[in-house]
């Protein structure tokens, strides 16, 4: 399903080469979730980014659905970020202007999918977070839970069979949080394969299967 | 591509004071160079299209001996009486028409029109099929004796208005110049810009109120409008003496038939001064000089070279605009890098982005285009205010509104080239936490 060999990234600005992933194996199962702790600056958000391939690597392989995507065009990149992996931040990164319609709206539109089909898809996926009711309110008027919920939302919406999550819980209080984490495991018990990053020894728990990352490496648990 | 569209179009209005600067900026700059090139380009208007190659202007080089008429060995411009009716009474072009300005009273008969010196062009009846010239009512006089000799006028449009309340007078008597001369033709509005055919008062100076036949200057002894150069010395007073003199006042022109009879023509004028020779004028060698329309534009410098350097420090000005537009742009640009990177992670393609951004740049274009020409309008606006002559061709045609937009959109892209590749490039994870 998603599979990393050896793979290796490099940062290198004037100054200094750090040594982000080295030598970096792992493996994913469809329908898997993996928690990935670690301590700050060991590779976790890297390793996120280039699973989502918003990052290139440097060495090694990673195949994604038995795919090598280590040499695609942008275009093609593009593409298989758009249908196949759903992304959700720490800071929610929704975009102020628009409502939450129109921001679960964003990867469908480069989807290409009819206004039908995306009108069914958000209405949909913002049930599903339950803020179905606020389709027309902008994300400032949300507690940042919602919006968290949104954002998910927004993830979902294209059926993406990979869901990255970078701390998705960070912004938010425990409350909050398990209610963020319910809402994975369901979406994950429905077939999709999540990848989630976290601090929280507690969440990560709860996830089906932890990887420890240090100094760019992995280290199963 | 229609949601692309629909981005860069929300985009336009998303900081509307930046946008509204940059539209400004590039306006400027736009308007700048409408303006400037929008003299060059009227002012060298073809002012005969239909055959302003085969319309010729005649020059004949009769000056003094031991001096040239325009150093360092031009002859004059106009040409003598003598000259004028001998080259027109030849008549071996398709139309030939001398003509000068001169002036006198008019004094209408009916007591609502007020009497009032009239402006006048004595000039031969080929004048009006030779250049195009447009009549309301009735035509003008044949080039022959005897109508040549007859008291009758063609009256432009606004003085048939004022003489005639704007009725078709044709047939109707006129008192003026101690004469009762009748109309015979009613001009419709004609402003030929420039006034190519006789720009000693300027290039885009107002015709005349009134026509009449060439020979009636002869007879009625009218006064020498115009500028009349000299280089004899022992004239005599007379007003035949004038006429007989190497004196010129005269504008001649004339229209050959076809592109191919214009050597014909060299050569007939060739043989005439030759002839003249003969009878003891002429001293100088041959040196005619035979323009069409737009030759003799340039051979006046009608568009004179100070423009080129208007021109050229306008497009200066807009290349410093185009600056100022540049950061404008990325400033603006770097306010959607967040945006552009959190799209990207979410479906959008680099090429997406930049269709993106290069149809906001083309927005701004034609934006700038738009009150580029609005300030363009007040510039010229304020040019015919300044100088009055130019108020009848100070307008913007196709010509010149694609000549803003092209300019405008070409100058929005180049601006946006620097800040459109930087976010293109915009590391997609950076932004996103
Ligand atoms: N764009 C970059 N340029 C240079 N160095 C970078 C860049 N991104 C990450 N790094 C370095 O790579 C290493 C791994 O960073 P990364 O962000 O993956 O850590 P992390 O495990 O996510 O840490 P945290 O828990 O604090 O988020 C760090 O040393 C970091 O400084
Ligand atoms: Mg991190």
């Amino acid at each position: 399903m998603l599979k990393m060999t050896d793979v290796k990234k490099v940062f290198r600005t004037d100054l200094v080469e750090t040594h982000a992933l080295k030598d970096f194996n792992l493996q994913v199962g469809e329908g898997d979730f993996v928690a990935v702790t670690g301590p700050s600056g060991s590779g976790k958000t890297t390793f996120l980014n280039i699973a989502g391939l918003l990052e290139t690597f440097d060495g090694g392989t990673y195949e994604l659905d038995g795919q090598d995507v280590s040499n695609l065009n942008d275009k093609h990149r593009s593409q298989l970020r758009n249908e196949k992996i759903g992304f959700i931040f720490q800071g929610f990164n929704l975009i102020p202007d628009l409502n939450l319609f129109d921001n679960v709206d964003v990867p469908l539109r480069y989807r290409g999918f009819n206004s039908a089909e995306r009108k069914k898809r958000i209405e949909n996926s913002l049930e599903m977070v339950g803020l179905a009711q606020r389709m027309k309110h902008l994300p400032s008027q949300l507690s940042g839970g919602q919006q968290q919920r949104v954002a998910i939302a927004r993830a979902l919406a294209g059926e993406p069979r990979f869901l990255l999550a970078d701390e998705p819980t960070g912004n938010l209080d425990t409350k909050m949080a398990n209610s963020v984490m319910e809402l994975l495991k369901t979406i994950n018990d429905a077939g999709t394969t999540i990848i989630m990053v976290t601090h929280d020894a507690d969440l990560a728990k709860q996830a089906r299967r932890n990887i420890y990352v240090r100094d760019g490496q992995v280290s199963e648990l | 591509m229609n949601y692309t569209f629909e981005l860069a179009y929300k985009n336009t209005f998303k900081q509307a004071n930046l946008t509204a600067l940059i539209v400004l900026t590039i306006s400027l700059g736009i308007a700048a160079c409408v303006i400037t090139y929008a003299l060059i380009y009227l002012m060298s208007a073809d002012p005969l299209p239909t055959k302003s190659a085969r319309v010729l202007h005649v020059q004949l080089d009769n000056w003094d001996p031991n001096k040239a008429a325009i150093e360092p060995n031009l002859p004059p411009e106009q040409v003598t009486w003598q000259d004028a009716t001998n080259i027109v009474a030849a008549k071996q072009a398709k139309y030939q028409a001398a003509s000068a300005i001169t002036w006198g009273m008019v004094t209408p008969t009916d007591k609502n029109a007020a009497p009032f010196l009239g402006v006048m062009r004595a000039t031969h009846g080929e004048f009006f099929p030779m250049f195009n010239v447009p009549f309301l009512y009735g035509q003008g006089w044949q080039n022959a004796e005897p109508n040549e000799a007859k008291y009758v006028t063609v009256l432009t449009k606004e003085v048939n208005e004022r003489v005639f309340s704007g009725e078709n007078s044709i047939g109707k008597t006129l008192p003026m110049l101690g004469k009762i001369f009748t109309v015979v033709g009613v001009l419709d509005d004609w402003h030929p810009s420039p006034k190519f055919y006789d720009m000693v008062y300027g290039a885009f100076s107002k015709p005349e109120d009134l026509y009449i036949p060439f020979q009636i200057k002869a007879e009625l002894e009218l006064p020498h409008g115009g500028i009349t150069n000299c280089w004899e010395t022992n004239l005599g007073d007379s007003y035949q003496g004038f006429l007989n003199s190497e004196c010129t006042n005269f504008e001649l022109w004339v229209e050959v038939d076809e592109l191919t009879h214009f050597s014909d023509y060299e050569f007939y004028l060739n043989s005439y001064v030759q002839q003249q020779k003969q009878l003891g004028r002429f001293a100088r060698p041959i040196n005619n000089i035979l323009l069409d329309i737009n030759q003799w534009l340039s051979y006046k410098r009608v568009v004179s070279k100070d423009i080129y350097v208007f021109f050229s420090l306008a497009l200066l000005f807009l290349f410093v605009c185009l600056f100022n537009a540049a950061s404008l742009i990325s400033t603006k640009f770097t306010a959607s890098t967040h945006e552009v990177a959190l799209r990207r992670a979410l479906g959008a393609n680099q090429q997406n982005i930049f269709l993106q951004s290069m149809i906001e740049a083309m927005i701004l274009g034609v934006l700038g285009g738009v009150f580029g020409l609005i300030f363009s309008l007040f510039g010229l606006q304020g040019i015919s205010y300044l100088y009055p002559n130019f108020s009848t061709f100070l307008t913007l045609d196709l010509t010149l509104i694609s000549f803003a937009f092209g300019l405008s959109i070409l100058s929005s892209l180049i601006s946006a080239l620097g800040p459109i590749w930087f976010l293109n490039r915009t590391p997609i994870a950076k932004h996103l936490t």
